[in-house]
Parts: C-alpha cells; structure tokens; sequence
C-alpha cells in the first residue's frame, strides 16, 4: 500500500522532492527537540537523585563531594551513597530499556520483556542454588550466581530456539524463552517454598532495589552496559530491516541470523548485568520501549535513543519517590516503577495514536 | 505432493462417498475436496446433515482421553494406602469394601476430578484468550485475573487473618474487580487486542508490585503459606469443593459450545470475523466473560494455577498438529498436563506434598521444550 505514494513521486521527482525532504527534517528536528527535552529531564532527576534522600544535604555540599572537597558525614554519604546508587540507576535503567527495545524490535510481540529469553528466570534459578547449596545469604553474593545464570539460560533458549533450517524465528525463541523460564521457574519455586532461609531472601532478591548494588559493581557493571548499548545502536539498521517481517527483510538484504545472534548477545550482556546489580526489574524494559515508539514512529534509531533517556529517568525518579514516601523506610524500586509507569502506559495506549508493533 | 493419487486416497480428502448422493448441479460427479490432510465424513442417512472430521486431531485426542483415564485410575491407587486398578474400578463400579470406598471415593476420586475439571477449564480459557488476542502469549493473566485474585487472597490472609472460606472470597473478588477494571480501561468504540494486553500488563504489574510489597513486610511464616496459596494446590481437595465446581463446569458447557464458531472467526481478525457475519464486540465480551469465569472457579478452588493456561493450547496446536487453536483439543490437553503434574507433586518427593503450581510450570515448559525440539529436528 505504502508504495503508491512512493512510485508517485519517482515519476515527477522535482515536483515531490523538496516538500518530501522538507517533511522528513520538520519531523527530525521535532524528534531532535524532544530528544533534548528527555535529556534535561533525565539530567533533572539525576540531580534530584543526589539531592533527595532521607538526609537534607545542600546543593553546595554534593558539588563539593562530587569534585572530591570536603570530608563531613554529608559529604561521605554523597559518595559512598547517593552517588553510587544513582549512577547504578543510570545503567541499570539504560540496561533495562535497551534490551526491552531490542527484544521487542527482534520478536515483534508486544508482550515481551527483555526477561523473555530467560534472562530473569535464569538469574533467580542461580541465586536459589547459590543460596541453597553454596550459602550465599548477601546481595554482593548473588551478583555472581545472578549473571552466570543468565547467561547459561539464554545460551540454551537460543540453543533450543534456533534449531532447524529457518533459524531462530521470533516465535521460536520466545517459546522457547517461556517453555525453558518456565522450568527453571518451576525448580526455582519448588527450592523457594520448601525452605524457609531461601524463601526469606528470594522474596527481597526478587522485589527488585538499586540500595543493594554494590559500589564494586560498578566497574563491570557500566563495562557490560556500554558494550550492549554499542551493538545495540550498531544494529539499529538492521532492526529496521526487520521490523518488516522476515520475508521482507531478507528481500531487503538484511543478513537476519546475524542480526539475531546479535540481539541476543546485546540483550543477554545488558538484561543479565541489570539484574544482577539491582535483580530482577520486570516493567521498565517492557513499558519504555512502548512509549518511544508512540511518540518517535517506527523508526528503530530513534526508538532506541528515546528509551536510553527515558528508561533511566523512569527508574531513577521511581528510586527517588521510593526513599522518600515511607521514610525512613524504603520502598524497593521494582515496587514502585509499576505505580509510576503503569498510569502513564495506559493513558497513553487509550490515545488515538498508540501504534501496535 | 498430489503424485500418485491413486495408491493414496486418504490423502485425497473424503473416503468414497456412495455416488447416489445427490448434488445441487444435477449429474455431476460427487466433487472430491481436498482438505489437505486425512479426514473422516459422517452422514445422517444418504443425503442429511454431515459432518467432517478431521482425522489427526481426534485419533490425538482419543489417545489423550485414553492417557487421561489411565493417569486417573493411576491417581486413585496410589498413595499410603496402595490399591490395585482393579480395586479402584471395581470401587468405582460400587462393589468395593467399605475400606476402598472411603480412600477411593471420599479421599481420591474428589481431587482427580478437579484435577481434571481445572486443567481443561485452565485450557479451553486459554484457547479463549490466545484466539482473542491472537498472540500465543495470551492467558488470562493479560487481563489481570491472577494477579487480582493474589491480591484479594493476600489481602484476606495477611491483612484480615482470613480462613480459607475468606480467602477463596477475596481472591475470586480480586480477581473479578481487576478483570473489570482492565476491561473498562481498554474499552474504547471496541474492545481491541493490543490495547486489552497494554492495559492488562499495567494493571498486573501495579497488583504484583503490591503483591511483591504485601509479601516482603509479612511475617516470614505467613507469607509463605500465602506463597504457596499462590502457587496452586490441590492438597485440600475435597468433594465439598469438588461439586460447586464441577456444577458451575458442567453449566458452562453449552456457553463454550455456542462461542465456538466466533471464535474460530475472531482467530482471524476482526475484519475476518465480521464478514463472517459474526457480530465481533458481543462475542468478543461474552468470550472474555466466560474465559474470566472459568478462570475464576479454577482459582477459587485451588488457587491461581499458573502455565497450564498458557502451555495447553500450544501443546494442544503442535500434538493436534492443526494450524488454530480449538478449545475442546486445549481444554483435553490441559486436563492431561494437571491431572499428570498433580500425581507427581503428590508422589516425587513424598511424603513432602509439593504445590502443583510448581509442577505444571516445570513439567509444562519440559513438555513445550521437548516439542519444539522435535519441529525444528523435523523442518
């Protein structure tokens, strides 16, 4: 249908290039202004995160701290806290966010999260051994068990999901991610509910908080996230291709089996590093992709650089209202991004505009 | 493909149909359709109402009821007091002793009943809701029932301190309240599928983080029991939950037999449908009325079972090997997953009694590995 208009214009090109070219950059510079207005945003509620907290701390104080002056109780709590904490929001929002837009690009299902490939089903079946057999009982401990288990979920879901001659179709990997999930779920909630000691810390693992990141993390942590946001804007072409269905994108030139291993590789490196830093944080990588789309189109490039701003916004502002509405207790921050985000998702997909995928 | 066609009339489509057949264009030969795969044509008297049935899915679904029997007959012999299957029919059949009839018929033919009667109840919704959305993601989770129906349930047990009749009230309220509410919310000129899984996800996700929250402050011994209400049980059956059940089960039947066709329809977008001559949003409301009913007295009566919805259809599609979802293969399938997982949680680690829950979602996703292992070796 689409190519009526197209062939249209070919026939008379000098009649239909100028108002053509002059669409496209009306609505480059329109995605541009917005662009900038997510990044003041997300730069708004970075300070906000450092400025908030149970502790009053003046603005001078955290500029002081953060240009490494001073040496009171409030300036330590800046660096030993705040600042860690949020710049683990940071990447972990930027993490969850990506690898929600890219699994939603490679499946074209609306319904899944960057958790589908086995991601959060692996890292929770990890932690569970660990805390059953090895005596793993701290949040710095589960890194370990949380990542690798991520990664040997997703090697044998896309194992299992790209076997035969059509390769790894969407729909065989997503089924393949639920059935595989499924059973490391079912094992996990057998060893869950017949021991008391690793119920106790699964139910805290699995609430999902950045208060447990470990300042050590964070090195590998921003390692794996800029590693996947690389091949995740490098493939953003190619997810393009795709987006029009396999046949299509073949057609086009697309090489699909190695945009795929791709995805995975990207989703497995950024959804795995997320949730072993803060566990497992299931509605930012499902609902930021949505809303980029709705407001930027189809364009992948475009989907991708809105979700790096606004997945992180969300998470951070979602930590921040979780420290400060029950103080001084805390409100884990996988707790809290559903109440944020899900108003915002429905009133937004109740809007004329909400494009399916 | 259409070779020899004469050493394979099977392939052809319908086995000889007697010539005297009378057909609209007087004198013609009978037409022969091809329905691209084996199929058995029944005929009241020489020229009344037919019906085609296609052979692959109902010799799979003979052999699953057949499965279905043997794993009941299985169920009800074993166990601390093991009987032989030749004691548990003649129980059945009123000649056993007033031994095997307390252990047969109070004790175990309750639970594998409702095993039976919630695992195809769990199925026939799922076929509902995948139709419905045409995603094989769909179940009733995506309008929020489960989650609902775990918040009423901890509401009433970790807040009130509600028994199980309290809790059984809470979660079906719960689960109806959410249902309604992701209705109302994705209701816009027409219920449409992507905005009813949009909505249903926002509204699950706000329910889980509550769930999430609830759980994390309770007392570490009730929440856990709550855990394992969340999971799925058939530990308390009983014939006092059994007969509600199976009433409201056996009044669905003509409901589900009426909405067949608009769903068959539906499976092919709205559009589809409607040329059809099915008037889509009434069907579309009472499908999604009668998918929530029948996940919530499956709920109400051993909690909120998961997977069995989500995998039966599936399965059901890929061992049928038909091209949609039907809901009396889903609704066969899903009793055989429940019925079998619920004899291995009873009997894998006895005398612990795990939480079926837990065995439908490993056995469920095994199951689903092994079959697409078995397509891509075939492809």
């Amino acid at each position: 249908m689409s190519l009526t208009p197209t062939a249209s214009k070919a026939a008379t090109p000098e009649a239909s290039r100028v108002p053509a070219d002059d669409g496209l950059m009306r609505v480059n510079s329109r995605r541009t202004a917005g662009a900038v207005a997510a990044l003041l945003l997300l730069a708004l509620i970075v300070a906000g995160s450092l400025l908030l907290g149970s502790r009053e701390v003046n603005p001078v104080i955290i500029i002081e701290a953060l240009t490494g002056q001073g040496s009171t109780p409030d300036h330590a709590a800046i660096i030993d806290f705040r600042a860690p904490r949020t710049a683990a929001g940071l990447l972990v929002g930027i993490a969850l966010g990506l690898s929600g837009a890219l699994i939603q690009a490679l499946t074209r299902n609306p319904l899944a999260d960057p958790g589908i490939l086995g991601v959060n089903s692996g890292a929770a079946f990890a932690v569970v051994m660990g805390v059953a057999f090895f005596g793993a009982r701290e949040m710095g401990q589960f890194v370990l068990f949380s990542f690798a288990g991520a990664l040997l979920a997703v090697s044998v879901v896309y194992f299992l999901g790209s076997r035969g001659r059509s390769g790894g179709t969407p729909i065989k990997l997503t089924l393949a991610g639920i059935a595989f999930g499924a059973v490391l779920s079912g094992i996990t909630q057998g060893f869950t509910l017949l021991d008391e000691t690793t119920f106790n810390a699964m139910r805290f693992w699995g609430a999902g908080s950045l208060a447990a990141t470990p300042a050590g993390a964070l090195g590998w942590l921003s390692a794996c996230v800029g590693a996947g946001t690389l091949i995740a804007l490098l493939l953003s072409r190619s997810l393009n291709a795709t987006a029009l269905g396999d046949d299509h994108a073949a057609a086009m030139g697309a090489s699909l089996g190695r945009t795929r291993v791709w995805v995975v590789i990207a989703v497995t490196l950024l959804c795995g590093a997320a949730t072993a830093a803060a566990g497992p944080i299931g509605f930012v990588g499902l609902m930021v992709p949505h809303i980029a789309r709705w407001i930027v189109g189809p364009d992948q490039r475009w989907i991708l650089l809105y979700t790096i701003l606004l997945a992180p916004s969300l998470l951070i502002g979602s930590d921040i209202v979780g420290r400060l509405v029950i103080r001084p207790d805390e409100l884990q921050v996988g707790i809290v991004t559903a109440f944020i985000g899900a108003p915002v998702l429905i009133w937004l997909v109740r809007r004329k505009s909400a494009s399916t995928l | 493909m259409h070779t020899d066609v004469a050493s394979e009339p099977a392939l052809r489509g319908t086995p000889p149909v007697p010539p005297a057949v009378p057909v609209a264009s007087a004198g013609a030969a009978t037409p022969r359709i091809d329905f691209g795969e084996r199929v058995w044509r029944l005929r009241l008297g020489p020229s009344g109402p037919s019906l085609v049935v296609k052979a692959k899915p109902a010799l799979v679904g003979a052999a699953a009821v057949a499965l279905i029997g043997i794993l009941a007959v299985a169920a009800m012999s074993l166990g601390s007091f093991t009987l032989s299957p030749g004691e548990v029919l003649a129980t059945l059949l009123g000649q056993g002793t007033a031994k095997t009839e307390l252990v047969v018929i109070s004790w175990r033919l309750p639970r594998v009943l409702m095993a039976i009667v919630i695992g195809g109840a769990l199925g026939i919704s799922g076929a509902i809701f995948q139709s419905l959305t045409r995603n094989p993601l769909g179940s009733p989770d995506i309008i929020g029932f489960n989650a609902g129906a775990y918040t009423g349930a901890l509401v009433s047990m970790l807040l009130l301190g509600g028994g199980f009749l309290a809790t059984t009230i809470g979660a079906f309220a719960g689960g109806l309240a959410t249902a309604a509410v992701v209705y109302l919310l994705a209701f816009k000129r027409g219920i449409q599928g992507f905005r009813l899984i949009i909505v249903g996800i926002g509204i699950s996700a706000m329910l889980g983080s509550i769930n999430t929250w609830m759980i994390i402050k309770a007392d570490l011994h009730m929440a856990m029991m709550a855990a394992i209400w969340g999971s799925g049980s058939l530990n308390t059956a009983g014939w006092e939950r059994a007969i509600p059940l199976l009433m409201i089960a056996v009044a669905l039947v003509p409901a589900l037999m009426l909405l067949a066709r608009p769903l068959q329809g539906l499976e092919m977008g709205d559009d589809a449908a409607a040329a059809q001559g099915i008037n889509t949003e009434p069907a579309k409301l009472w499908l999604l009325v009668i998918g929530v009913c029948l996940t919530a007295i499956c709920t109400a009566a051993a909690g909120p079972i998961a997977f069995v919805a989500l995998a039966a259809p599936q399965i059901a599609r890929r061992m049928t090997g038909s091209g949609r979802v039907s809901m009396l293969s889903a609704g066969v399938f899903g009793a055989l997953l429940l019925l079998g997982s619920d004899l291995i949680a009873q009997h894998a680690l006895a005398p612990i009694q795990l939480p079926v829950g837990v065995v439908t979602v490993a056995l469920g996703g095994m199951y689903l590995m092994w079959l697409l292992f078995r397509e891509a070796k075939r492809s």
